[in-house]
């Protein structure tokens, strides 16, 4: 097992290493590039813009930004006498703007060492403090409908199995394609329209408490009406997956021999069920969690825009309409990693659970 | 799948006179066509595609399009002239689905079909050939399925000004991935198979037997993901638009059509429903059209 994880960190690390490359490769693709997105006040001066490119180092080769982005850039411009001024420069000129003077030594740390540099916005704070004072949103709402869709979505397939053919499974299948083409938008204006608002008025349109500054938010306990529609709204995706992929998981053990010995011994069809049954067909659900992970992160997205949720998944949104460059990389990059831990623990708990795979 | 799908066989009747049996195309065609449930969605989709592709007929009879104000705001659904009713600055709301029906429709079928050959291509080379190529292709899947499709296509789409080509090239670039690795696999599968082996003595090169020999066999595959994937392309660029990085108004998407109703969505809620109940509707077909495609190709299925 040790090995298994040690193998499988190693392998990801090409696997970061290309993501890297591409989302920076495509944020350089677009027009006007950062210095754009930061200068759009036409009372900037072309002088004023310069400089700030030569700053930024926008105009440096593709490879020395990348590796700006990536490990920084103290190691690359920096001050060895400690009088505050630059004097040693690695692959960048000192005096990048071109006046005569050498230009402040580098403080970026780069990717690698945490620093996903500061945002255009949210008063030029490091990326890294804006995403995670939204992560509690987000992880609040993803694992609400995560527990909802094992919660139900599980009993539910099990059922349908057992009365395989029969009137509620055929209901559970027609379903759960529904809800699996049912756009996640859609389902929750829709939801809006009935319970929120001018409809029923049951529960509220979204504005979970947002990030405040002093006396944060109520227990969880007191503002659980605002986690029940965005949490459908996520969580129906998961159903249909759950209660499909446990069907035929459970009809799938119902063919093992150790069944039909069960039922040989003279057990009840419950006990044959739910003894013997279910314990083994459970198994395959911790196949789930890697692509649950994905489901979570996309389904963020969206639902936190519908109902005003203030997680990353807003902040992914807002930092694109403002093309806020290094706050969109670091969602991506972060986005990424998770996936790839999902993946990773979604192996590892199978392996776990099951004694008859072998990690090699 | 277990005979190559052009192979006839030849067996002689009790009068003597050749009888050709249907191949497996043929006979996976024949239960799809005795699938009521499939068939319901060809329909529904074919219908669908019509109207929208129609709509210049249907607004030269009603009189009316998409562009235009016409008439007042948030009028019901039926009104006189205004089937669907008009949207909050008096445009006629039927008028506006059907067009934003064709750039929907079309993105979704057309960067399908470039993931699709896409996918294909890279697949088949990968898994016929196999060696360097073969982990090369695989560590760029497994990269590209690391970032979450949305996000991806949502860079793209935000950082280069989105319209419809974008949009149809950023979503075929990014969404072969899942078509490679199965044919890959099924390539795999294939090469080591008598019928290649035996082409391969016959003198076939590598183009023909993986074009020729591999490629029809993986005919099902092919078609059941191209269903699935329309519908899951649809969903990703309704989703976009949806956000605001997709196709940008005036041009009306249903995705589009959906964000600008939310913020009058209590004075014309027909406003919201439509255009949601077209994105299901078509997803809902094809992935019913997938799952009866799937079922009509599978050789265990009984006649």
């Amino acid at each position: 097992m040790t090995k298994f994880v040690i193998r499988r960190v190693l392998q990801a690390i090409p696997t970061l290493f290309g993501i890297s490359i591409l989302v920076y490769a495509i944020m350089l693709a677009t027009p006007g590039g950062p210095v754009a997105a930061l200068t759009f006040s036409p009372t900037v001066t072309p002088q004023e813009r310069a400089a700030l490119a030569a700053q930024l180092g926008v105009n440096d080769p593709f490879h020395i930004q990348y590796l700006r982005w990536l490990l920084g850039d103290d190691w690359m411009r920096f001050d060895s006498d400690g009088d505050g001024i630059a004097d040693t420069a690695y692959l960048i000129p000192l005096d990048a703007d071109g006046d005569g003077e050498p230009e402040p030594p580098g403080t970026r740390r780069g990717l690698l060492r945490g620093d996903f540099g500061s945002s255009f916005f949210h008063g030029r704070r490091h990326v890294i403090d804006v995403i995670f004072e939204r992560l509690g949103a987000t992880l609040e709402l993803g694992v609400a409908s995560l527990v909802v869709g094992l919660t139900i979505g599980i009993p539910v397939g099990v059922l349908a199995a057992v009365n395989r053919g029969g009137p509620f499974d055929n209901f559970t299948r027609v379903v759960s394609v529904i809800f699996n083409a049912f756009p996640v938008f859609w389902l929750g204006l829709i939801l809006l329209l009935i319970f929120g608002g001018t409809g029923l008025g049951l529960l509220p349109m979204g504005n979970r408490c947002g990030l405040v500054l002093v006396g944060g938010c109520p227990p969880l306990y007191e503002r659980l009406e605002y986690l029940v529609l965005p949490t459908f709204v996520i969580a129906a995706g998961f159903l249909a997956v759950y209660s499909r992929f446990m069907r035929a998981s459970v009809l799938d053990v119902g063919t093992q021999d150790y069944i039909r010995t069960a039922r040989a011994k003279g057990l009840s069809g419950r006990m044959v069920w739910f003894r013997h049954g279910l314990r083994n067909a459970l198994i395959p659900i911790a196949t789930l969690l890697g692509p649950s992970v994905t489901g979570v992160l996309s389904g963020a997205v969206v639902t936190e825009n519908i109902f005003s949720w203030p997680g990353v998944g807003r902040l992914a949104v807002s930092s694109l309409q403002q093309r806020d460059y290094p706050t969109v990389m670091a969602i991506v990059m972060l986005a990424s990693i998770t996936t790839i831990i999902g993946y990773l623990l979604s192996d590892m708990l199978y392996a776990l659970i099951d004694p008859r795979i072998r990690l090699r | 799948m277990s005979s190559p799908v052009g192979t006839k066989l030849e067996t002689k009747s009790v009068a003597g006179e050749a009888r050709v049996s249907p191949s497996l195309l043929q006979l996976a065609l024949r239960r799809l066509w005795r699938d009521r449930l499939s068939m319901a969605a060809i329909g529904v989709l074919l219908f669908l595609t019509l109207l929208c592709f129609g709509a210049p007929v249907i607004n030269a009879l009603t009189g009316t399009n998409s562009r235009n104000i016409v008439s007042d705001s948030f009028l019901p659904p039926l009104t006189p002239g205004h089937f669907l009713g008009t949207d909050d600055i008096g445009r006629d709301h039927l008028a506006r689905l059907l067009e934003a029906g064709q750039v929907s429709l079309s993105i979704g079928f057309l960067a399908a079909l470039m993931a699709l050959a896409i996918g294909v291509t890279v697949g088949l080379l990968a898994g016929f050939i196999g060696g360097h190529l073969d982990d090369g292709v695989i560590w760029f899947i497994t990269t590209l399925n690391s970032i979450p499709l949305l996000f991806i296509i949502l860079l793209i789409a935000a950082f280069l000004s989105p319209n419809a080509t974008t949009l149809i090239l950023a979503l075929g670039l990014f969404g072969w991935t899942g078509t490679a690795r199965l044919v890959r696999g099924e390539a795999i599968a294939l090469r080591e198979r008598e019928f290649i082996i035996s082409a391969r003595a016959s003198g076939a090169g590598n183009l023909r037997l993986m074009f020729a020999h591999v490629l029809p066999n993986q005919l099902s595959i092919i078609l059941i993901n191209l269903a699935i994937d329309i519908g899951i392309i649809i969903l990703v660029e309704a989703t976009l638009s949806f956000l605001g990085f997709g196709v940008q108004p005036p041009q009306p998407t249903w995705g589009n059509m959906l964000t600008e109703s939310r913020s009058f969505m209590y004075y014309g809620p027909h406003l919201v429903f439509w255009p949601g109940f077209l994105i299901f509707v078509t997803v809902l077909c094809l992935y019913v059209l997938g799952d009866g495609l799937r079922d009509a190709f599978d050789p265990t299925t009984i006649d």
